[in-house]
């Protein structure tokens, strides 16, 4: 297994009026390729942090974060990312936003085009390819941003809470999608969340992170047979691990019992 | 059949509108010819149409050279203003300095500024223009510098992670993002183009509506100067409703365009 993403004593401090404030410190992960990492925390564990360091946006102040073992100073080739917000654009059609993440490398469009009325089939959204954003529902829209990261074939997706403002059942609905095409693709996928539920049902391995400073507490394999229907959630092995990653919070304080 | 809708609304207004136009000036005529004032004071709106029908030409001729300063000046203002706006938002030394020289613009009454004109460029049409120009280019800076600079931070973030370089992310980005922005600053800066030009023919020339107002006054002509705000008046709607029509065209994802009832509401 070569390590696709490698995160060596990463830490992150800002400074603010009132002295240095630190974000996140002293990580280490290596994300395998074609692994799917959730990073499970409350907010203010530096998780989303994490996230936009490895993505380029935000620089790693202590350590460092190679990906495919270039050190991460501006956004990596090959990424795709998906938001908490769907950050579609008015006044482009659904097709025109998903186009968009190719526009913005300077792609040609009409290369593109097909692939992204295929991936838009592939979400339910065939039908709503000319529509604007504001005429769908919630669970449409975030479906159109992760057709917007995949347009380009990612190697990498990032996801920062991503089905954070979707109800339940949506929510359920792209989980089952998301894993499909994590399978499909063999893509490296790093999701941010603060479900358990959520972490582990997606998650090879789930990174616990936890407050005051940000940092990775412990690293949990999920060894639960793939693909994996919703039902598994009920299942004795999947309850186990979300009531050891509970007991660890309730141990950290961050959950009471 | 949304469209139709508000539609419908826009042709009641309109008529409304109409209507409450028709019945002050009968208002208006029947006050003249109860009280007949001296018509050096307030001619009757009767005679203020027989003044315009007898000289179709003459106004026909100064509203134009109005109109055509006006509009060169307000275009010149949305050229020059998008421009600074896209320099103060890229650069903070753009920023200090073009900020500084306009409020400093602002804070003098142009107006006052009309004569330096003249003098410099002479009593054709580029004095008007310019000074149009100078009233109208503040609105649409603060406007667009605005709209440029509130994006969501998230949506630059993602171009980001596309490798967008900052050219794209201002033409794919920012400036759709500034439109409505731009329209609000339009729609004030037309209304300030129109006042510029009026001011630049008040303070020396030969043609155009200012000028007639300023000959007719001299004259104490006071229906021709009445006649001449009345094709005033006219300019300055038509301007104005042109620069809503366009907006319309340009913007029909904008929230304040959108439809009361969308064809379908999707789960």
């Amino acid at each position: 297994m070569t390590a696709c993403v490698e995160i060596r004593g990463a830490g992150k401090t800002y400074t603010s009026k009132r002295g240095p404030v630190t974000a996140l410190t002293g990580v280490d992960i290596e994300v395998r390729e074609g692994e799917f990492l959730s990073l499970l925390g409350p907010s203010g564990c530096g998780k989303s942090t994490l996230l936009r360091c490895i993505a380029g946006l935000d620089d790693a102040t202590q350590g460092e974060i190679r990906v495919r073992g270039t050190v991460v100073a501006r956004p990596p080739d090959r990424l795709g990312m998906v938001f908490q917000r769907d950050v579609l654009l008015d006044w482009r059609s659904i097709r025109d936003n998903v186009l968009l993440a190719a526009e913005f490398q300077g792609l040609s469009r009409r290369d593109f085009t097909a692939r992204a009325q295929a991936l838009l089939e592939r979400f339910g959204l065939g039908d709503f390819a000319h529509r604007h954003p504001w005429e769908l529902s919630g669970g449409m829209r975030q479906r159109a941003a992760i057709c917007r990261a995949l347009l380009c074939e990612p190697e990498i997706l990032l996801m920062d809470e991503p089905f954070g403002a979707l109800d339940a059942m949506t929510r359920d609905d792209l989980n089952l999608e998301l894993q499909r095409i994590q399978q499909d693709g063999k893509r490296t996928v790093i999701f941010v969340t603060h479900s358990i539920a959520e972490a582990v049902y997606l998650a090879d391995r789930v990174a616990v992170m936890s407050t005051g400073p940000g940092r990775v507490v412990e690293i949990f394999d999920i060894d639960l047979p793939r693909p994996r229907p919703l039902s598994i959630r009920e299942t004795p092995s999947f309850s186990a691990y979300v009531s050891t990653i509970r007991g660890l919070f309730s141990r950290l304080g961050i959950v009471k019992d | 059949m949304a469209k139709g809708s508000s539609g419908a609304g826009h042709g009641q207004g309109l008529l409304a509108t109409l209507g409450v136009l028709l019945a002050l000036l009968v208002l208006w005529e029947i006050a003249v010819r109860v009280l007949a004032p001296p018509p050096i004071i307030l001619p009757a709106p009767s005679v203020i149409a027989i003044e315009l029908a007898a000289a179709p030409r003459y106004f026909l001729r100064h509203a134009g050279f109005t109109l055509w300063t006006t509009l060169a000046g307000f275009v010149l203002s949305v050229v020059l203003g998008v421009a600074l706006a896209v320099a103060i938002v890229a650069s903070r030394w753009a920023d200090r300095l073009i900020t500084t020289v306009l409020v400093v613009l602002n804070s003098l009454p142009k107006v006052a500024l009309a004569p330096l004109f003249v003098i410099w460029m002479g009593t054709g049409a580029e004095p008007k223009i310019a000074i149009a120009v100078m009233l109208a280019i503040f609105s649409i800076v603060a406007d667009v510098a605005l709209g440029l600079r509130s994006v969501d931070p998230d949506a630059i973030a993602l171009a980001r992670v596309h490798q967008a370089t900052a050219w794209r992310i201002l033409w794919k980005i920012r400036f759709p993002n500034a439109l409505p922005a731009l329209f609000v600053g339009m729609k004030v800066a037309i209304s300030f183009a129109l006042v510029g030009a009026i001011v630049g023919e008040f303070v020396g020339g030969s043609a155009g509506l200012g000028y007639v107002i300023l000959v007719a006054q001299g004259q104490f002509d006071t229906s021709r100067v009445f006649a001449a705000l009345v094709v005033l008046g006219m300019i300055g709607t038509l301007l104005f409703y042109a620069v809503e029509a366009a907006e319309r065209l340009a913007l029909p994802w904008h929230v304040s365009q959108r439809s009361q009832n969308p064809g379908t509401t999707p789960r």
